[in-house]
């Protein structure tokens, strides 16, 4: 009996000699403790064996199934470690190939811009009014003061479609359109597209404002300068300042042109202002007496400002974009340096 | 407007430099466009004086020893045909800048740098000059013309930097003028505000003359007062034409206008200096003696002075003799009544025409001047009146005639004139700017300004002068006292007495930046491009002629015919900018506009349009139908809404590969891929895919999103593959499938498959449906759903288990 087991022990001993895979291993293991396995079978011959001699016969079987199957778990461990050893080598990748997955989008530089003018103006209570593009010549200019002889109607190329109808060349037409119909307190923001006949590296025949209008009363000039301060602040940054100087609209009276200073170089002159250390981005002033009377607003209760910024300008500017049509064109290379 | 520095002090105490005056005048409103320095481009050049000068033999040239005084005596070849010694010229010295002139010795092409040289191998060490190399014409200074030498008055002292002598130390302001201030398109209106900002007294010029007495009446008829309110006539005899002094030379020069002879150049003289067009008719030429302003008729026909032909229509006003017309109101006179040599009487005209009347005329007559210019701006009565008066003085003082007492001014109901009475509040203004201006500084601002101002407690009694017809009311006065005040004395403040109101944006703004952010999330670029196209652009897409997207708004006058149309889609843009990309060698990319498309009601165009918002898409490179029907399919969830497809043709898109797109029954739009007819025409290689949606009845159609109780049995998944024809849908399927059981919450496919095995025109479809239960549980019903789905199919379109 004693043979026997070392038999098996030996057998065991040749069996795993070469064994390299853990598949191999198991069918081992299988052949020598499963169900029907070798050592297994000994027990089966337990009915040969004397009976006094059953309990260390026993014995020996199951200290040597204790054996074999330590020894062949630690082999298999052993196998194990070296297999994923070698399975993590093979599966090992290049952690600085690119990651996957859709690169996002962007939004057009002008949608940046006008997203930012409202979130700074919405905070102080505008709302946002989008009037029609094609207008007719009441709403763009009669009741903006601008009577059909006004020299002022040659500031603005106008595009007509008939005598009447025109492409609006201020998105001011949008203010009329407003005191229409709501009474003072009235804070709007408008932006939109607006056309004018010219063309060339400033200038575009389609191009988008953002006009903003409060009417309430008691309103001042030093108003209209402090949102323009806020304004110019929270666009180009904390320490740029603004500067009023004398303009005409017709729709406005006193009418400001509004410079902030460079951004750039902090208004000691550079290229970007010509040397001058302020740069201009829009116009402004006070409603004209006579647009608020024609849209039924009394000019002795009430008073209010106006302000008309160019949106691609500002994201000229602030991009440092040196051609208008470049917002226009739409070449993917472009679009795509506009992130965030 | 070009006003130069010494123009402007005759008639202002300037005491400062040009760069602050620059800066004085930006602060008051007159932008100085660009301040030029007369002498900017001569350096170096001095007095010269020829000491010795022997010729060359065989050459035009002559070796000179040229006395600079305390910069030296140079040897300096001079080919000019009137070097010789003695003369003194200005002499360029090495190292000096001057204006190169071509082969005529006129035409300056840039600036030059003298250098030492040789010329035929004699050294020179300078340059003598003329007057174009120094950009001095004879207008300027005398004999600049001449292209020899310009000679150089004996006294000039050798050595002494020419260009004070030349009258070069001079500088041009070329000044913005807003559009309510015409009255400031003058030396004399820029003169006024200078002496304002400066608080100096402002020197009225001379307009005293003397005048004979004649007998002689002449008839001035205004038959169109709307045109012409106001029409003045004076007539001068005993002309003698004759050129200009040096010194009224200079002015114009200065101005950029040439001179012809002193009658004209009093015309021009007084235009710039007042802001008052004139004209000089030859009296001798009116028929009838006469003069009559009326409209022109129908057809009638008129040769200006510069001898273009005009046929004129009953737009067109017109200064007419007994017979015919002699001048093109306010724009140009009429040839035949042309000052000329031998003009003996004249026709001073002052007047003021209605200012959209001239633009228009000068417009449809493609004819402006610098008269027609200022008209356009406006001009006011209170010059009309003065203008007259100073050209005559000009008659006078340089005697080119005798100023008769025949003075014919027609002032009819229209006209208007005279100061201006206006009563403000002081408080208002201060409320207006919300500062507090001292009223002693109001009242001292606006008596520079020469407004006459008489304070009484709050109210200020004011005068406006005759030539401020801007001012209406108390704003602007209030923005005269700012102006000159200060504009750095408004403070900023935010609304310290308004109401608050709540702003941001509204529902509609809102979904258009969800939408606009869904899509860049996925990858996609917002373009913008412009609202007007061409009908090439339709072309390109193969619209026919009878389609509704033809059916376009036109604009009357476009900058070309590119852009003439308003577009209808949005397609023809954005696949103009899918191919431009493409030619740029973008090999790939995917945008998307969010624009209006402008539909008429009627044409020609009699109410406003409707404008509707669009969403378009286009994606080139990697890209075929389903990615972009990925994308439409997108917009649907994020309105949660649920579209159609159906195949449909579009004249641009691949017959086999495009869909209509419903939402609720409705059109909502199309998607599909390029034709590649279309794309062999435009050389497209890569795929392309387009779509539009009608971004307006979509987000109409919106459905809001609202919490559904979630079941507590769990839901089962079941897959089926099907056999069908090879013309079943996809979409028939899975309608099919959803009617056919209420529990059906989603139909997904899975697989497609084409093959032997099926038989020809056949195909299979596989899908995973998922049954989501409501109450009670379903796990024991869903047999009987599967049974009653295959039957349905089967029954409705032959659709069978696999």
């Amino acid at each position: 009996m004693q043979k026997k087991i070392e038999e098996i022990e030996k057998s065991i001993d040749e069996a795993v000699k070469d064994v390299q895979s853990s598949k191999t291993l198991y069918e081992i293991k299988m052949r020598f403790l499963g169900k029907t396995g070798e050592i297994s079978s000994l027990l089966k011959n337990l009915r040969d064996i004397p009976p006094e001699e059953r309990p260390s016969f026993g014995k020996l079987v199951n200290a040597l199934k204790q054996r074999a199957s330590e020894r062949l778990d630690e082999l298999e461990a052993a196998i194990k470690r070296v297999e994923l050893g070698k399975k993590y080598f093979r599966e090992k990748i290049d952690v600085t190939l690119p990651g996957r997955c859709t690169p996002d989008g962007a939004f057009h530089p002008n949608t940046l811009i006008r997203n930012e003018l409202i979130s700074v103006f919405a905070g102080m209570g505008f709302e946002i009014y989008e009037g029609p593009e094609i207008e007719n010549d009441y709403y763009n200019f009669t009741a903006l003061n601008t009577p059909s002889d006004h020299p002022a109607r040659d500031m603005q190329d106008t595009f007509y479609i008939t005598e009447d109808l025109l492409l609006r060349t201020q998105t001011s037409a949008g203010q009329i359109r407003v005191m229409e119909n709501k009474k003072p307190p009235i804070k709007i923001l408008s932006p939109g597209k607006v056309y004018r006949s010219d063309d060339d590296a400033t200038h575009s025949p389609m191009f988008s404002q953002m006009e903003g209008l409060v009417v309430d009363k008691g309103i001042t000039l030093c108003d209209l300068k402090g949102m323009l301060d806020e304004f110019a602040k929270k666009i180009f940054g904390e320490g740029v300042k603004t500067r009023l100087r004398p303009s005409y609209f017709p729709f406005t009276e006193p009418s400001v042109e509004v410079d902030v200073s460079c951004f750039e170089c902090g208004g000691k002159g550079c290229r970007l202002c010509k040397g001058t250390g302020w740069i201009e981005v829009l116009g402004a002033g006070m409603v004209n007496r006579r647009v608020l009377e024609g849209c039924g607003v009394d000019p002795d209760v009430y008073t209010g400002f106006a302000f008309g910024m160019g949106i691609e300008r500002i994201a000229m500017l602030k991009y440092g974009i040196n051609n208008m049509k470049l917002l226009f064109e739409s070449d993917v290379r472009f679009l795509k340096q506009f992130k965030g | 407007m070009k006003a130069p520095l010494s123009w402007l002090k005759d008639y202002v105490d300037i005491d400062i430099t040009a760069q602050e005056l620059q800066e004085k005048l930006f602060g008051c409103g007159f932008e100085v466009e660009e301040l030029i320095y007369l002498g900017k481009d001569i350096t170096n050049v001095v007095v010269g004086e020829v000491t010795e000068c022997e010729p060359v033999e065989g050459t035009h040239l002559s070796v000179c020893k040229v006395d600079c005084g305390e910069k030296g005596i140079f040897q300096i070849c001079c080919g000019a045909d009137n070097v010789k010694k003695g003369i003194k010229a200005p002499c360029a010295l090495v190292g000096a800048t001057v204006y190169a002139t071509a082969k005529d010795h006129v035409t300056v092409e840039g600036i030059t740098t003298i250098k030492k040289g040789k010329l035929r191998g004699i050294e020179s060490e300078g340059m003598l000059c003329s007057g174009a190399e120094l950009g001095v014409n004879g207008d300027m200074y005398s004999g600049g013309d001449y292209c020899g030498l310009l000679l150089l008055p004996a006294e000039s002292k050798n050595g002494a930097d020419v260009r004070p002598l030349l009258g070069l130390d001079d500088y041009i302001f070329d000044i913005a003028v807003t559009a309510n201030r015409s009255d400031c398109q003058s030396i004399l209106g820029i003169a006024r505000e200078v002496a304002a900002v400066l608080g100096k007294p402002f020197k009225e010029p001379d307009y005293s003359y003397k005048a004979v007495k004649c007998d002689e009446k002449i008839k001035i008829t205004d038959l169109a007062p709307d045109l012409c309110p106001r029409y003045i006539g004076h007539c001068v005899k005993d002309v003698k034409i004759a050129p200009s002094p040096a010194w009224l030379k200079r002015k114009l020069a200065l101005c950029g206008l040439r001179s012809i002879n002193n009658i004209v150049d009093i015309t021009n003289f007084v235009l710039l200096e007042t802001g008052q067009p004139m004209h000089a008719f030859d009296l001798k030429t009116l028929a009838g003696r006469e003069i009559v302003i009326r409209r022109a008729n129908d057809g009638e026909k008129l040769k200006t002075l510069d001898g273009n032909e005009f046929k004129l229509t009953n737009e067109n006003l017109v200064i007419c003799d007994r017979d015919k017309p002699c001048a093109l109101a306010g724009i140009m006179g009429g040839f035949d009544s042309e000052i000329t040599d031998g003009t003996e009487e004249i026709l001073f005209e002052s007047a003021k025409f209605a200012r959209d009347n001239v633009r228009k005329s000068a417009r449809a007559l493609g004819q402006h001047s610098d008269s027609s210019a200022l008209f356009e701006k406006g001009v006011n009565e209170y010059t009309t009146e003065r203008a007259i008066k100073r050209a005559l003085h000009l008659v006078d003082s340089l005697k080119c005639g005798s100023v008769t007492d025949i003075h014919i001014d027609v002032k009819t109901e229209r006209s208007s004139t005279g100061e201006k009475e206006m009563s403000v509040s002081v408080e208002k203004i201060n409320a207006l700017l919300g500062i507090t201006v001292p009223v002693k500084t109001m009242e001292s601002i606006l008596k520079n300004l020469n407004f006459k101002v008489k304070t009484n407690g709050d109210e200020m009694q004011i005068t406006v002068p005759g030539y401020r017809e801007d001012i209406d009311g108390y704003p602007d006065i209030a923005e005269e006292i700012i102006r000159m005040y200060g504009y750095d004395h408004i403070k900023g403040t935010l609304l310290t007495s308004a109401s608050i109101t709540n702003g941001g944006y509204n529902d509609s703004q809102k979904a258009e930046n969800r939408v606009k952010n869904i899509l860049a999330g996925k990858g996609l670029y917002e373009i913008s491009t412009y609202s007007f196209y061409s009908q090439k652009n339709l072309d390109a897409l193969r619209f026919p002629a009878d389609a509704p997207e033809r059916k376009a708004i036109k604009i009357l006058n476009p900058i070309s015919e590119d852009l003439s149309v308003m577009r209808t889609t949005l397609a023809p843009s954005m696949f103009e900018v899918i191919v431009r990309n493409l030619r740029r060698g973008n090999t790939d990319g995917a945008l998307f506009e969010l624009a209006k498309i402008y539909l008429p009601h009627e044409l020609p165009l009699k109410t406003f349009p409707e404008e509707r918002r669009t969403l378009c898409f286009g994606m080139w490179g990697k890209c075929d139908f389903f990615l972009m029907k990925g994308l439409t399919e997108c917009v649907a969830d994020a309105f949660n809404l649920k579209f159609t497809y159906e195949p449909c043709e579009k004249p641009f898109l691949h017959p086999g590969m495009t869909a209509e797109i419903k939402c609720n029954g409705e059109h909502a739009g199309y998607l599909g891929v390029l034709a590649p007819t279309v794309a062999e025409e435009f050389a497209i290689e890569k795929p392309v895919a387009l779509a539009e949606l009608d971004y307006e009845l979509i987000a109409a159609q919106a459905n809001g999103f609202k919490y559904v109780p979630l079941s507590s049995h769990p839901q089962v998944m079941r897959d089926l593959a099907l056999v069908c024809g090879r013309e079943i849908t996809c979409g028939e399927i899975e309608r099919e499938i959803f009617s056919a059981c209420k529990y059906v919450s989603e139909v997904k496919l899975f697989d497609v498959y084409y093959g032997a095995q099926i038989g020809e025109n056949k195909k299979s479809m596989a899908f995973t449906i998922t049954f989501s239960p409501k109450d009670e549980p379903i796990e024991d019903k869903v047999d009987g759903f599967i049974k009653k789905i295959l039957n349905n199919l089967k029954f409705k379109l032959d659709v069978n288990l696999r």
